[in-house]
């Protein structure tokens, strides 16, 4: 008996059938609507005999397009989790004021509250961003794949691994209760005992791979591969913004894996870095991680920014006011963006000369922001403005996105954030942000890049439904949310028992329906433009009348991207190009250098997930035996000389003639 | 300096030294920015933050309203030139000029770089000074707009500590404490000192003045006022755990008599607070009801700060003597353990709070409370939309097989 355990405990490490919450209807009920779908969905693979195909054309693929399209589908299905989150949170905070208690006890309410923020910024803001820039930056700088196409497949799936082992915490054990940034002393082991934080830390931890790869990755890409004759200040206005983006990635994602690093030692070997006692700090924390977490922010708008100059050019038919100084405004941000970091945390009790030194820097990012929006606003001035969906997004981002930077603003005076701070209104400051910001961008860059990447446009009608949807619902929540941060209530309650503020409560969870109206009608576009396509389609891979390269390409691009390397002269390359009377070559085509897929970062994050999951449970022997997997097969892949292949003459050939066989126009 | 400062944080409303008048102007300023954000509805309900009953708060009010305005200046015709532009240059209106290469104009480059610049000069001057003078470690110097601080009027003294999930306010100079209860004369300043047993919180009374983190073996300060009495609500503005949502406890601003009838409430309450007693009081306990205690063991304050209230404890300012002293080899085992800051009491075999499998036996998510956390009765159980049993000593079978009844996809 006694033996048996200890033999248990060594399989399972703390891992018991405990863990899973089978008691609980809610999370039942959950497991059986994902078991239907996820089951469902792996029939209809089956069914279809699709299997090989996702494995040799998806899975293993280093095409930057198709991995781009697969962190979109990630980011898509985390958002739908993210969302979730909110609805449960919204509507708990309605029905709980008084002597009502809500459907939610804080044990259950915690773990929502900190998965909807960790879902929603590492797997649905990055993903969708890093899919957005994957997918169309190697297409603007002429490139026929990314700087090292096996490194973005790895990079993918890392990510994915890292959603998973959050995913997983739904169902065995918990997640965590520390908040999405798991401030210690809370999220020490003294005071969350448990699995949550470890959940926490390895999927953080193994995405952070992915994410610090990538952004290497899409650096090398725009240094070293532009077409000829495009000079740093000829690179679309996007491309400058996925630079100084990644810029941003690969400096600060260290400190995010270190300071979780360190966190772990903490929670594992008994380390004293965060902690009450023996000298550890957790003022030290906060500090570190806002050192990630302020720049995170601007990697995520700064793609935005780009999208919407890149629309907003498209759609007023006009060359983008101001391209320099928007090129100086993006960078100045990023730099700035490292210098703010303490706005966070005003009310720690720094001094007044610290407080204010960061509360100006903060406020100085509104300038090039400022000057962005004018540009935005000039290229507008002597347009001829087509406001098709991608347009109609960026009309909602304008007005949007400035109401949240004067909230922002404001909160970077610091005694203006000592009676805001961590209040409702800081809340709905961050959401108007990056709502306003950051989704409505990815949004408009989807309608604007779909028939690009699938030869088909989406359908215009449910496209707008969802961005009414979107606005509307936004402003619903987020103005009595607005209002309740004044009237001093603070985030993350799991109850309130002024029974006046309900009335505010009820408004914003109808709000938050309206969103989910929003996002089932992209769902609805998506499928109706799928069923509608032949009527969509596209046969000019140039619908908006596009301005730069990768317009110039066909719907979606082949496998090369470009059958001839293009040659720059200006910027907007191809609006010059057609100015000037272009001509698609059709012969003297010669075989084309391309990467081959690997199936390596598919097993290298199968073998991450395995590690993270060991170390959540204590299963010391599995982590052991998958840390030495990931080593061998890390080592095995380089001696993998079998890395690349040539499309022969001939294939270029037909299909560059099929594709001028199509007939012109259309758009 | 701070005069001038004074002058500009208030340029906004015009100051006045009668409480009543100076609240009337405010309150139509506070409409008058409700009305420019569109959201006139919003007047009628009590925006605390915006009318508060403290100079501190009422300052801080007074600078997000002016800072509003200031921004307002360029984000209102940025916001209409956006909807002008659009409408003028959309494609059907062919009458409008069409200059597809018009892309760069100098002049207007400088402008649109100084406009926000120029603005955040100004507000970047206003916070530079707002920040010094609204220091929360400065003590104050006026009471009310052009009122400082009477020569003969002894700050309040009063040591708070966070404790999971209740306020202890201890009052030092007059030897008392109370649990979720503090009282203060109206009009006289307070000092703060601030910490926290376990984890991070923030001490917020919003009518009064900005928050401040409350922080294990660290102390802030903060120094405010309160200019109106009636009883007021203070919380955490920092998420703590499980019982985060009930730590609030009541503000009492009263005359000087009513101050001195609650102390001697207090006086009389028959429970003194000595270590024993604050030990029990620290273990996590939530919804506490106010409690007071008539004496107060000297030094507790300190020992908190110093996690060394448990007997044999010894104090993180002791080590750093030690330290200072060039440290010592000898006993420093012993230290160690003396310095094991245990406040959950795991090493003492205690469940840890809120702790669910594998560090306790309590299921993951399960539908018993976790030690510390009031129990959510049957009230909570037969309400319609619960999908959560009620607490009890297990699981309630007949609601283990019910569906929640709002479908969640999660």
């Amino acid at each position: 008996m006694f033996s048996d355990s200890n033999l248990l405990q060594f399989i399972f490490g703390r891992l018991t059938i405990d863990a899973i919450p089978y008691h609980d209807p809610i999370l039942v009920g959950t497991f059986l609507v994902v078991a239907v779908i996820g089951t469902a969905i792996l029939a209809a693979i089956t069914w279809y005999g699709k299997w090989g195909y996702l494995w040799r054309e998806w899975f293993t693929s280093v095409d930057h397009k198709k991995i781009g399209i697969m962190y979109i589908v990630l980011a898509i299905v985390m958002l739908l989790r993210g969302f979730a989150d909110a609805i449960m949170m919204i509507t708990q905070k309605a029905l709980a004021v008084g002597a009502s208690e809500g459907y939610l006890p804080p044990h259950h309410y915690d773990q929502i509250f900190t998965a909807h923020g960790t879902i929603m910024i590492f797997f649905m803001a990055m993903p969708f961003v890093t899919g957005i820039m994957n997918y169309i930056m190697p297409l603007q700088i002429g490139a026929r794949d990314v700087a090292f196409p096996f490194l973005n497949n790895f990079s993918f799936w890392m990510t994915v691994g890292g959603a998973i082992l959050i995913m997983m915490s739904l169902f065995v054990g918990e997640f965590s209760r520390a908040t999405w940034l798991a401030y210690p002393p809370l999220s020490g082991s003294a005071y969350s005992p448990g699995v949550g934080v470890d959940y926490y830390i390895w999927g953080l931890q193994i995405a952070g791979v992915g994410t610090t790869l990538s952004g290497i990755n899409l650096i090398a890409t725009i240094v070293k591969m532009r077409a000829p004759g495009m000079t740093m200040m000829k690179i679309p206005i996007f491309c400058w913004t996925t630079l100084c983006s990644n810029a941003l990635i690969v400096t600060i994602f260290p400190v995010l894996t270190a300071t979780l690093t360190l966190l772990a030692l903490d929670r594992y070997v008994g380390t004293r870095f965060f902690t009450n006692d023996f000298g550890g700090n957790s003022m030290l924390y906060m500090n570190l991680i806002w050192i990630w977490g302020h720049p995170e922010v601007y990697v995520l708008i700064l793609p935005a920014f780009g999208i919407f100059s890149e629309v907003v050019s498209t759609f007023c038919g006009k060359r983008l006011f101001g391209y320099t100084s928007m090129v100086y405004a993006t960078a100045v941000i990023a730099v700035i963006s490292w210098l703010v970091w303490l706005h966070h945390f005003f009310t720690m009790g720094s001094g007044a000369s610290v407080n204010a030194f960061f509360g100006i820097t903060t406020m100085i990012i509104s300038i090039p922001t400022g000057a962005k929006v004018f540009n935005w606003l000039f290229t507008m001035y002597r347009g001829r403005i087509r406001f098709e969906t991608p347009m109609i997004w960026v009309m909602g981002f304008i007005p949007t996105f400035v109401l949240g930077g004067l909230t922002g603003v404001l909160l970077a005076v610091p005694p203006a954030d000592f009676v805001l701070h961590n209040s409702l209104f800081l809340v709905a400051h961050f959401h108007n942000v990056i709502i306003g910001g950051v989704v409505f961008g990815l949004f408009s860059g989807v309608n604007y890049w779909f028939p690009k990447a699938f030869g088909f446009k989406l359908d215009p009608f449910w496209g707008k439904v969802s961005f009414w949807c979107w606005l509307a619902g936004f402003w619903v929540v987020f103005t009595p949310i607005y209002a309740l941060g004044l009237m001093g209530v603070t985030r993350r309650t799991q109850h309130f028992e002024d029974p006046s503020l309900q009335p505010y409560l009820l408004v914003a969870a109808f709000g938050a329906f309206i969103i989910l109206a929003g996002i089932l009608a992209l769902l609805v576009q998506l499928a109706v433009s799928y069923f509608k396509r032949a009527q969509l389609r596209d046969t000019t891979g140039d619908p908006w009348h596009g301005r730069t390269l990768e317009w110039s390409t066909t719907s979606p691009p082949p496998p090369y991207n470009f059958a001839f390397t293009p040659v720059v002269h200006d910027l907007d390359a191809w609006w010059d190009m057609k100015n000037r009377g272009h001509d698609h070559p059709l012969e003297g085509f010669k075989p084309i250098h391309m990467p081959k897929n690997t199936s390596t970062g598919v097993f290298l994050a199968v073998l991450s997930t395995a590690l993270g999951f060991a170390l959540v449970w204590y299963i010391w022997w599995l982590a052991a035996l998958s840390f030495v997997g990931l080593i061998a097969v890390a080592i095995h892949h380089t001696f993998n000389y079998n890395r690349d292949y040539y499309i022969p003459a001939e294939d270029v050939v037909r299909f560059e003639s099929h594709r001028m066989a199509q007939p012109a126009g259309g758009a | 300096m701070h005069h001038g400062a004074t002058a500009l944080a208030m340029h906004s409303t015009s100051p006045s030294i009668q409480p009543n008048s100076n609240r009337l102007s405010v309150g139509k300023v506070v409409r008058l920015l409700a009305v420019l954000s569109g959201s006139a509805w919003l007047a009628g309900c009590d925006l605390i933050v915006m009318n508060p009953a403290g100079d501190v708060a009422v300052q801080q009010r007074n600078l997000i309203i002016a800072s509003t305005a200031l921004m307002l200046l360029v984000i209102v015709p940025v916001i209409a030139l956006t909807f002008v532009f659009a409408w003028r240059y959309r494609a059907t209106n062919t009458d409008a000029t069409y200059d597809p290469d018009w892309h760069h104009s100098t002049q207007l480059e400088v402008v649109i770089w100084t406009v926000p610049l120029l603005i955040i000069i100004a507000l970047g001057a206003m916070t530079w000074i707002s920040t010094h003078t609204l220091d929360p470690y400065r003590p104050l110097s006026r009471i009310a707009p052009n009122q400082p601080v009477p020569a003969d009027v002894k700050p309040l003294s009063v040591e708070v500590v966070a404790l999971d999930w209740k306020w202890l306010f201890i009052y030092p100079e007059l030897g008392i404490a109370s649990v979720n209860e503090m009282a203060a004369p109206a009009n006289v300043p307070i000092t703060f000192r601030i910490t926290s047993s376990s984890v991070w919180n923030t001490f917020y009374v919003p009518a009064m003045a900005g928050m401040i983190y409350a922080m294990p073996g660290m102390q802030t300060k903060l120094h405010a006022v309160m200019n109106q009495e009636g009883d007021f609500t203070g919380i955490s503005g920092q998420y703590s755990g499980s019982g985060f949502s009930r730590m609030n406890f009541k503000f009492r601003s009263l005359n000087q008599q009513g101050f001195d009838e609650w102390v001697a409430k207090v006086r009389s309450a028959t429970g003194p607070l000595d270590r024993n007693v604050y030990t029990e009081l620290e273990k996590p306990s939530e919804a506490v009801p106010i409690q007071h205690y008539g004496t107060v063991e000297g030094g507790l304050f300190d020992a908190i700060l110093g996690l060394c209230v448990a007997p044999g404890q010894m104090c993180v300012h002791e080590m750093h003597h030690i330290d200072r002293m060039g440290g010592s080899s000898e006993g420093s085992e012993e230290n160690r353990k003396r310095l094991d800051y245990d406040n959950r009491r795991l090493e003492r075999g205690e469940e840890p709070s809120g702790a669910t499998f594998p560090a306790s036996g309590r299921a993951p998510r399960s539908p018993e409370e976790p030690q510390g956390v009031m129990p959510r009765g049957d009230d909570n159980a037969n309400r319609p939309g619960s999908g959560q049993p009620g607490a009890g000593s297990g699981p309630a079978p007949s609601q283990l097989n019910t569906q929640p009844n709002e479908p969640h996809r999660h």
